[in-house]
């Protein structure tokens, strides 16, 4: 008995040190957030080190954090709700496919994740900017004579998340889709199935895993944001995630970022929860394989 | 069939949705105008002149490529040590491990960024270049360890075990078998750091040290004016080489596995 329980210290030789790294770079600075969250802010980047709720009673009492937290939740929502429409249909596509170069279709998925971010936020200006080529297609048609303002508004700054996080929404769908034994919905049909009910009593609920996936990566990775509003919003296009940047960035106010932090951590950690009890994290590492 | 045109015509639509933006990008580049936008007016270079005589550019690019190859360098031996772990040996508590590896993924850049700094705070240490590149290596590990551990799976323990047997040592049969096995997954990982590095700006705007930008966190402070027809040209730049190395690799690989077989 004793052979079989005894220790192989082999895997954790090779595991330390990126347990360490996460340790130090991750679960170490979580903590620090909680606990900066109670300093006090004395002057621009001087803080100090107390045990108040000073912070707290800030952000639970003053609308301006309750209504970024409201807006973040629901523009998050909008762009997942959006994205997974979106995304759910030519991910049914690839999966079903008989063209032949289904291998092409796939890696036009992955390549955006290849081209910058920022450029691919930026590109938005040409399309819906008043020079861009919505505008110049609108004008040039005599549809309309002033450019539309398209840009630096909500529309814009939701525009962009989708387009940014949509390619992670159809991976994740067509992995579970793929999954998928061809001939249930054929043999639906024999049963009696519409097509339509076909999809929807077998390979809707089926393919639920990799939506469920999707959709919470693109909801976390909006929430999280502050870039994209910055560079495709207008001055009221904020989420919770500028008002840490401002916090943090601006105005130094170290502990008061801290509580923003840690209160956009415990509102995802929250999502994140709710997700695993039904899901478990185990879909989220499919896409990658 | 008429359903399956309009799914047809639908996912044509998204793809468009996707790379129209792109190669709008990509042909502003070239535009001759001294605007950064519509309309094209003609076919010209200077952008890319303009790009390589401009020092905060230059400087910027520098940061980011070093940045990003030591990042690929740290990220991905931590992996694939870690990959190898979950790969090769059964031991209580894996799941958990693996999922404490795998979660950081879900911790808002934003977030992760401010605790980090507010720890070294704690600490009284400045931000630097280093800060930078634990920062990177620590956002891309969970992705390489995915990309590296989905590889490895693949690789069959006989071979090991048929070398050990045949005499070689430990070390012999890792040189010799189990690293050449591996490469092509050590490769895909060091690429995937590379382009989560080069391309972060989310951490990467909070972990600067003052005065010293990457490429993404430069654009970012040109585009406060307007978009300048240099950052489009500077956007194609990065466009080849974030899309272009990794397909040209892939393409490599392919001709060499077919030359061998």
């Amino acid at each position: 008995m004793a052979e079989v329980n005894s220790f192989d210290p082999r895997p954790w030789r090779l595991l330390s040190p990126a347990l360490l790294a996460i340790t130090l770079l991750v679960v170490v600075p979580m903590s620090f957030i909680l606990v900066y969250s109670f300093y006090e802010n004395v002057d621009l980047a001087v803080d100090r080190v107390t045990f108040q709720f000073g912070n707290w009673e800030e952000l639970l009492t003053d609308s301006y954090y309750l209504y970024a937290i409201w807006k973040t939740l629901r523009l998050s929502i909008i762009v997942t709700i959006i994205a997974a429409v979106l995304g759910y249909i030519p991910a049914y596509f690839i999966a079903n496919t008989r063209f032949r170069q289904k291998w092409l279709l796939l890696l036009l998925l992955i390549l955006p994740f290849w081209v910058s971010f920022i450029i691919r936020t930026l590109s938005w200006i040409h399309i819906l900017g008043n020079q861009g080529a919505v505008n110049g297609i609108l004008q040039w048609l005599g549809i309309t004579g002033q450019p539309l303002s398209l840009m630096y508004n909500e529309f814009a700054v939701l525009v962009g998340f989708i387009h940014v996080f949509l390619p992670y929404m159809i991976l994740n769908v067509y992995v579970s889709l793929d999954g998928i034994d061809e001939n249930l919905e054929p043999a639906a049909r024999t049963l009696g199935c519409t097509p339509w009910q076909a999809f929807r009593e077998v390979t809707l609920p089926l393919s639920m895993p990799g939506l469920a996936a999707g959709s919470l990566l693109v909801f976390v990775l909006t929430a999280g944001s502050y870039v994209t509003p910055l560079i495709l919003g207008g001055p009221g296009d904020f989420l919770f995630g500028n008002l840490i940047f401002d916090a943090v960035i601006s105005e130094l106010n170290w502990p008061m970022g801290a509580t923003l932090s840690f209160t956009l951590l415990f509102l995802l950690a929250v999502v994140v929860v709710i997700y695993s009890r039904f899901m478990g994290l185990s879909q989220l590492q499919k896409a990658f394989a | 069939m008429r359903a399956w045109n309009l799914i047809r015509l639908f996912t044509i639509a998204v793809y468009i949705f996707m790379f129209a933006p792109i190669i709008v990008v990509l042909l502003l580049a070239f535009n001759s105008s001294q605007f950064g936008g519509f309309p094209m007016e003609g076919f010209s270079l200077r952008w890319f002149y303009r790009l390589y005589e401009n020092e905060a550019i230059v400087r910027a690019f520098k940061t980011s490529m070093i940045l990003g190859v030591l990042t690929a360098l740290f990220a991905t031996t931590l992996g694939v040590l870690a990959s190898l772990a979950l790969v090769r040996y059964q031991f209580r508590g894996k799941d958990w491990i693996t999922t404490f590896l795998i979660t950081p993924v879900l911790v808002p850049e934003t977030v992760l960024a401010v605790g980090v700094l507010i720890f070294l705070r704690w600490l009284s240490v400045p931000r630097s270049f280093a800060l930078l590149l634990l920062g990177h290596t620590i956002i891309a590990l969970p992705f390489v360890i995915l990309v590296v551990q989905a590889r490895l799976v693949g690789i069959k323990k006989e071979f090991e075990e048929a070398a050990r047997s045949l005499g070689a040592n430990p070390f012999e049969t890792f040189v010799q078998i189990t690293l050449p096995l591996l490469l092509p997954a050590v490769f895909a990982g060091a690429l995937f750091a590379f382009t989560i590095s080069f391309d972060n700006i989310t951490a990467t705007v909070f972990w600067r040290p003052s005065g010293s930008e990457t490429v993404p966190t430069q654009i970012f402070a040109m585009l406060k004016t307007s978009v300048s027809p240099e950052i489009n040209a500077l956007g194609f730049v990065m466009i080849v080489i974030t899309v272009g190395v990794p397909l040209m690799a892939g393409g490599l690989a392919r001709y060499f596995s077919r030359k061998t077989t």
